[in-house]
């Protein structure tokens, strides 16, 4: 970038301001993702101010901007948080075991692996129609309900909770499993006490942002669809549901311009603020352990 | 991630320890805040009703579903906007929803594909519109069309200037943002002003949001849109509505004038059908009775439509009433 006045052997001629510059340089490249999630925060609690109330988070929605209500999407998100968290737990944590205990490195296991990497890049709008045709079309367990959202977004997120399960349980030493075996363990004796206590913290967190983006996901449910709004919390796994970013892309398109700013602001903030605990409660069960 | 090992099998159980009563303690703190309604029922038939169908229709619908869950909050209502056609097509014939709103009648075809499926659809009148055209409000040489001219501006092959509509208009080219295929408010604006010597332009921005297009229109001073009232009712100052001519002279859309029928040929009433079969479930059938008695009372002109009249209203309830005797017999 700037103009080289140096020669060119060696480390060219010692520049202290080059130095300086380049630190300046870094520091502003770290600078713009900051600031950018700092403006985004001040703008939408600025518009969200006196809209987001206890009344907003209790209310079911409704057409009048004063009386509108969060409270079956913000469940429905929860709802479908759990159910996330019941499917793919066991079947990432399953996965990462038989890949890093279990599988050798024959060219089968090799190609699984490169496509679980491969499959956490898949965008998600694409899982939406995988979603459709499997769980709606196929196996016919109705449009937009609790289960096939779940089941949608579990396909989802399980690449990522694989991959960081089995970075976890790789970073467990192998000397422990060592001398696990010494003392006469078996494979499972030692998965079961010695590898998955120890890697339990890092799975813990992988599942939980996984999780973490997992909420804030829209296309899928969009595809399998998810009702533009629903009024009362859902009463079984077959229940239609909404979720907070549904709700959010329905309101930005009302009429009223209280809701397209304040309604819409109130909610981001609330979603906003539902993902930090998320990735928060990763980071305190991390800092736990280290 | 590395984490080397730290201590010996003790600090192992007290690990498990922790996490266990984490995540218990996290699951109970969820169920104390959902109250009133545990995940009691896991699986089991839900008490609900899905309702898909018409935007135009959707403020309505969501109007008197909020009513409703305040009075019955065992019941869960759940509204999808999806067009008129696509939500008789993809959800309302296939035996997915419960009703279907309409911002039109529902055709031959469509009741013959409910009726494969086992589905007999009952028509109800729910409220009345105003279909306003609108353009940019710095269009100031426009105040009035005809309908003649409506047309000769939306058919295919049609002016695709304003000086061809009327010389004294400025030589510039129209912009246009409409209603999608799939929305019974283009089918209405077809039946209404093209009629069926001509068809609708192809070569126009066409969308399901209204939003969409009150963006477009404000955006370009020789747009031209059109759309339900209620978008127009909520946005006055941001974008203009263009009187209409039918050869009574020109008419403003208004809920009043929409009312007693001057708004021609533009005013149109809207419908929601019922699945009879769906009408077998108690709150479903309540649901409907809710919708058609509140459809005749100040909810509907709140979101910008008119509401049907009490003779429309005894009418539907007596549909409502003889479909559910045939159905729960």
């Amino acid at each position: 970038m700037a103009a080289d006045t140096g020669d060119d052997h060696s480390f060219g001629r010692i520049s202290r301001s080059k130095d300086v510059a380049f630190e300046y340089l870094t520091l502003a490249a770290t600078l713009v993702g900051i600031v950018a999630l700092g403006i985004l925060f001040v703008y939408v609690t600025r518009d969200a101010v006196g809209w987001l109330d206890w009344q907003f988070l209790t209310s079911p929605p409704h057409p009048d901007p004063y009386e509108a209500g969060f409270y079956p999407a913000l469940v429905g998100s929860i709802f479908l948080m759990i159910v996330i968290a019941l499917v793919t737990f066991p079947l990432g944590v399953g996965a990462a075991v038989y890949l890093e205990e279990y599988a050798g490195d024959g060219p089968v296991e090799r190609f699984v692996r490169i496509n679980i990497a491969n499959l956490a890049g898949v965008p998600s709008v694409v899982y939406g129609l995988l979603g459709l045709g499997l769980f709606v079309t196929l196996l016919d367990i109705g449009y937009g309900t609790l289960l096939v959202a779940g089941f949608t977004v579990s396909l989802l997120v399980l690449p990522i909770v694989i991959i960081s399960a089995r970075e976890a349980i790789r970073a467990v030493p192998d000397s422990r499993r060592q001398a696990s075996y010494g003392m006469g363990a078996t494979k499972w004796q030692t998965i079961r006490n010695v590898v998955l206590p120890e890697a339990l913290p890092g799975i813990m967190t992988g599942t939980i942002l996984a999780l973490g983006r997992a909420i804030g996901e829209t296309a899928p449910l969009i595809m399998i669809g998810a009702p533009t709004t629903v009024f009362g919390v859902p009463n079984s796994l077959f229940s239609k549901i909404s979720a907070m970013p549904m709700q959010i892309y329905t309101w930005a398109s009302y009429p009223d311009t209280a809701f397209q700013y304040g309604v819409v602001a109130a909610a981001s903030v609330t979603l906003l603020v539902v993902l930090l605990s998320i990735n928060s409660a990763a980071i305190l069960v991390r800092n736990r352990y280290q | 991630m590395v984490r080397e090992p730290t201590s010996g099998g003790g600090r192992g159980v007290s690990r498990r320890g922790f996490l266990a009563v984490a995540g218990a303690g996290a699951t109970a703190g969820l169920s104390g805040c959902l109250g009133s309604n545990p995940i009691a029922a896991v699986g089991g038939d839900p008490r609900e009703v899905a309702i898909a169908g018409s935007s135009t229709v959707f403020p309505v619908a969501e109007a008197i579903a909020a009513a409703f869950d305040e009075e019955r909050s065992d019941v869960t209502v759940s509204i999808s906007q999806t067009g008129s056609g696509g939500g008789f097509s993809n959800f309302f014939c296939p035996g997915m929803t419960d009703l279907n709103n309409a911002s039109r009648e529902i055709s031959e075809g469509e009741i013959e594909q409910c009726g494969d499926n086992g589905i007999t659809p009952i028509e109800f009148t729910v409220a009345t519109d105003a279909l306003t055209v609108v353009v940019n409000p710095e269009a100031d040489w426009i105040d009035c069309l005809t309908v003649d001219e409506l047309r000769e501006i939306w058919r295919a092959d049609g002016a695709q200037r304003w000086s061809d509509v009327r010389e004294e208009w400025p030589d510039e080219e129209f912009e246009f943002y409409g209603a999608d295929t799939t929305s019974g408010t283009f089918d209405y604006f077809v039946e209404a002003v093209i009629g069926e010597d001509a068809n609708h332009r192809s070569n126009y921005y066409a969308t399901e949001r209204d939003r969409t297009i009150v963006q477009g229109v404000q955006g370009n001073r020789h747009a031209i849109g059109y759309f339900g009232f209620s978008f127009y009712s909520e946005n006055p100052d941001s974008i203009k509505a263009v009187a209409i001519d039918a050869g009574d002279g020109c008419v403003s859309p208004s809920l009043e004038t929409a009312m007693n029928g001057e708004y021609t040929p533009l005013a149109r009433p809207l419908f929601t059908y019922a699945a009879q079969q769906s009408l077998a479930e108690p709150e479903v059938r309540d649901f409907v009775r809710f919708f058609i008695e509140r459809a005749a009372t100040d909810i509907v002109s709140e979101v910008g439509y008119v509401p049907i009249t009490e003779e429309v209203r005894d009418e539907n309830l007596q549909r409502l009433e003889e479909a559910v005797a045939e159905v729960t017999g």
